[in-house]
């Protein structure tokens, strides 16, 4: 792999543009608008045509205005359509944007006659071409498409600042912001307006339709990592500008695995982002999907390990002195906890709860203390729910051994003063002592 | 009302005009080969045997998309078709890299279908996955899936064109559609698969329309909600990956919202909707099919997109059941009815006692309610042109029998309205006329003799008295 000054300035614009997408997809993400992106970055093909042909040239001003002109226009159709027609928000996307992107791809057919240009360019981008145009600036020869992207994203980044709190609050409770006067209308429309200007900016780097790659993937794959908006504003960012770093590598070097050269950078970004996404869907701290069944395991895992020291505790209160010790195969078939078992057994063997002796299962002092205070807990639960709440006659014992395993100390404490400090549980036994 | 014509209006202008504007700006260029009289026919009317396959085989689909984009339009799951065409596309370039690669014949478009089906199918097993195990919302699940697949297939389609075997340029026929290139074999499967999907979709007729109207109700009465939804899911995905060579991936899911779309505005019920859906998706795809094969540079799915928006917003304006114009007029109609009983009921009040005799002059009128003099003499001049009053030469005007006939009748429901609501629904006297002066203009028949029947004080057919004063509304004010 040979990186050149090209590569670098690939990246860059590549993560500029993204980055700029990405910052301003938060807030499609938030208000369920991620489809309107889908349909803007559409529907400003024939914008574009329509620029080049009147213009007759690629310049980058026109492009921007008019393509700039027909999202919004799109956006507010969308929301007319919608409004007039009945007819649910996504049918109505797909409508005007299909029939605006025919269009465009007709006027495009067209306009290539005039102007070198390739539908694909527009749809796919062609990011690898973009150091080729270069802009004078301070004596350092800087890509056009750069500048132009970088320009995009200080708009989007003041536009997020001045907003901040409107953008917020519209974005979370927007009944809560038409009361506080902020008005939704002017945001919902200037918000668009930046998504179509973006979209446009960003499509000589990562092509239109990859544009929305870059809206939403990020910003979703930060709402998956965080609860607060400045940190999901940030990690967004971040992430944009991490794909098209791996996008670019990805490009030049996963191809010469299989004999090729190089692909498509922008498809490679939109390659990246999506990975990223999926390791977060998977593994993200509280939302991932492995974190969360992690968790479901740890808790019942924790709640066998309860019900084997209060299996153990019950099994001392009455035992005989000639009983035999429990064995593993008895608590299997008590606690009917299958496969946790083991796994349980062990974690308490290394809480120094439980000592095993080849297939018997001896509490230790600790284990003991332990299985008091869950039995403690339990029957405390019991004369609570029994005499406090009338509960008896359903099964109070089943919901007594839900809630056991959540009953801190302090809590099983506070269940006695109410239930007047009670020796005796409903069913007759009596009830542990708070062990020292 | 202003506003919607002006947006129907707008989107329309820019439907017509663009493509005008592109061909003027080409007419000093060798832009479109427009072709000459007797290919027009001979391609409209069928002649040739390659293209009548072709055309037919697009129309089919067309007919098959109408019906099944209907069901997945009322169970609200119109985009859930952008993001499955749009995942086809690494399956298409996939499958060309393999088969290239192995020795065989790249463009095959059996094994492309293969694949663009199995990633349609995994796009949206990928969407429901992240429906359920993440806190992302719907849309954003659909942009994701969507954006990310087509970015694998940019990705792949990079290489597709770098590789030596195979030549992969054809396959942008996939992105863009193009009818003229298609071979008769691939005319023909499109022509089978969508006859097959068509009739599928409507064996299943009943088991859509249950789950598309009421889908907890249907798993209330047992029936396989989840088996059904990939039933339709797959007919989805049949006549997309067909429709990828005739309209291109990027616009088939057209094919699957907008005729429905424009078949909601001229019916409520879902026989003729699915009919008119049928027909028009048929139509589009004959006639974009048409000018595609007649005029090569023309992409056919853009073509075919831009004739269903055109029927489509022929509908939204004209449809006879939810157009804009019907709205219009109904709308329309009903500002002149509650003019015209506003107007009577204020004549009447003024001259109750002797309603033949009296003549009345515009300012007293003017005084009753809070009406600009302008709209006060439209309102004239239109019940005068019905026929309801005179005008005398002085400027006074006069009930004519049907008139006198006419404001009796409303101002008899407007009392009888708030004599109801006095005794009935304990609203205080002062308070009934608001009420009431909404409500009279909507009374037929059957409400004002349930109103006598409830009110048997109200002595018909005699006039109740008024239970307020008659404030005139100006100096309420």
């Amino acid at each position: 792999m040979e990186w050149t000054s090209f590569d670098t300035w690939i990246v860059v614009t590549g993560a500029l543009s993204a980055a700029a997408c990405a910052l301003l997809g938060n807030y499609l993400v938030l208000r369920k608008l991620s489809m309107m992106g889908d349909a803007i970055s559409h529907a400003v093909l024939p914008g574009l045509a329509l620029a080049f042909i009147i213009t007759g040239s690629r310049d980058s001003l026109p492009m921007l205005v008019g393509a700039t002109a027909i999202g919004v226009l799109t956006a507010f159709l969308v929301q007319a359509l919608f409004r007039l027609s009945e007819l649910e928000k996504g049918a109505t996307m797909g409508v005007i944007f299909t029939t605006f992107f025919a269009l465009g791809l007709i006027l495009i057919r067209q306009a290539a006659d005039h102007v070198d240009l390739d539908p694909s360019c527009v749809l796919y981008g062609a990011i690898e071409l973009t150091p080729l145009d270069v802009y004078e600036l301070m004596g350092m020869e800087i890509p056009r498409a750069a500048l132009t992207n970088l320009g995009m994203l200080a708009v989007n980044l003041l536009f997020v600042g001045l907003f901040y709190k409107e953008l917020k609050i519209t974005s979370f409770d927007p009944a809560l912001a038409t009361t506080l006067g902020i008005n939704a209308t002017f945001l919902h429309y200037a918000l668009m307006t930046l998504v179509a200007a973006t979209t446009v900016a960003a499509f000589e780097s990562v092509g239109s339709i990859l544009v929305i790659a870059m809206l939403i993937v990020p910003a979703a794959t930060a709402h998956l990592l965080t609860d607060r908006l400045g940190a999901m504003l940030v990690i967004s960012v971040l992430i944009a500008a991490l794909s098209a770093l791996l996008g670019h590598l990805g490009a030049i070097t996963v191809p010469t695995w299989f004999g090729f050269t190089d692909t498509s950078t922008a498809g490679m970004m939109g390659v990246a982002t999506g990975l990223i996404f999926l390791v977060t869907f998977l593994l993200a701290p509280r939302y991932g999907v492995v974190s969360r069944v992690l968790r479901q395991w740890q808790l019942s895992l924790k709640i066998v390990a309860d019900d084997v020291l209060g299996f153990l505790y019950r099994y001392e209160e009455l035992k005989q002195p000639q009983s035999p010790p429990v064995q593993a195969g008895d608590l299997q078939k008590a606690l009917k906890a299958g496969g946790s078992l083991w796994p349980a057994l062990w974690q308490l063997k290394r809480r120094g709860a439980i000592r095993q002796t080849a297939d018997d299962v001896l509490p230790t002092e600790t284990g003991l203390a332990q299985g008091a205070r869950l039995v403690r807990s339990h029957r405390l639960w019991e004369s609570y729910l029994c005499d406090a709440l009338q509960m008896c006659p359903t099964d109070v014992h089943a919901l007594a051994h839900d809630l056991e395993h959540f009953t801190d100390a302090s809590m099983s404490e506070a269940l006695a003063r109410q239930s007047g400090d009670p020796n005796i549980d409903p069913h007759e036994r009596q009830i542990p002592p708070l062990p020292k | 009302m202003r506003q919607r014509s002006t947006v129907g209006g707008a989107y329309l202008l820019t439907l017509l005009l663009a493509p005008a504007l592109a061909w003027a700006a080409d007419a000093h260029d060798h832009g479109l080969d427009w072709p000459s009289l007797m290919d027009f026919l001979r391609v409209l009317t069928l002649q040739d045997y390659n293209t009548r396959v072709v055309i037919i085989g697009t129309s089919l689909l067309g007919l098959a998309a109408g019906l099944i984009g209907t069901f997945l339009l009322l169970r609200k799951r119109a985009l859930l078709s952008d993001t499955l065409s749009h995942a086809t596309l690494p399956g298409i370039a996939l499958t060309f890299i393999i088969v290239s690669a192995l020795g065989g014949d790249g463009k095959n478009l059996l094994f492309l279908i293969g694949g663009a089906a199995l990633f349609a199918l995994l796009g949206t097993g990928s969407v429901i996955l992240i429906q359920r195990f993440s806190r992302l919302k719907d849309d954003a699940a659909l942009g994701i899936v969507l954006s990310v697949y087509f970015g694998l297939g940019i990705a792949l389609l990079g290489l597709a064109t770098r590789m030596n075997t195979g030549n992969a340029a054809g396959l942008s026929a996939f992105i863009y559609g193009k009818t003229a290139s298609m071979l008769l074999f691939d005319a023909l499967l499109i022509a089978w698969t969508a006859l097959a999907a068509a009739i599928c979709s409507l064996l299943f007729y009943k088991e859509f329309t249950l789950i598309s109207f009421d889908a907890s109700y249907a798993a209330g009465q047992g029936w396989p909600v989840v088996r059904l939804d990939f039933v339709m899911m797959t007919l989805a995905v049949v006549v997309t990956v067909v429709g990828l060579q005739a309209v291109g991936l990027i616009l088939v899911v057209a094919l699957l919202i907008i005729p429905p779309a424009a078949a909601r505005f001229w019916t409520y019920r879902l026989r003729p909707m699915l009919l008119l859906s049928a027909l028009f998706g048929a139509l589009s795809c004959y006639l974009g099919a048409t000018m595609s094969a007649l005029m090569a540079k023309l992409p056919a799915g853009a073509v075919i997109v831009l004739t269903a928006g055109a029927i489509f917003v022929i509908s939204l304006l004209f449809g006879s059941a939810r157009g804009l114009l019907r709205i219009l007029l109904e709308r329309r109609a009903m500002a002149r009815k509650i003019g015209r009983e506003n107007l009577l009921r204020s004549f009447f009040e003024l001259t109750e006692a002797d309603l033949a005799g009296a003549a009345i002059r515009l300012d007293d009128l003017l005084k009753q309610r809070a009406w600009s003099p302008g709209q006060l003499d439209r309102l004239v001049s239109l019940a005068d042109r019905e026929g309801l009053l005179n005008r005398a030469a002085d400027g006074t005007l006069r009930l004519t029998e049907r008139g006198i006939q006419t404001a009796t009748r409303v101002v008899r429901n407007h009392r009888l309205w708030e004599a109801y609501l006095i005794t009935h629904a304990d609203i205080a006297t002062s308070q009934v006329d608001w009420g009431a002066d909404e409500i009279e203009h909507i009374l037929d028949g059957e409400i004002v003799r349930e109103l006598e029947r409830l009110l048997p004080e109200a002595d018909q057919p005699a006039m109740p008295a008024s239970p307020h004063a008659l404030t005139p509304a100006a100096e309420m004010e």
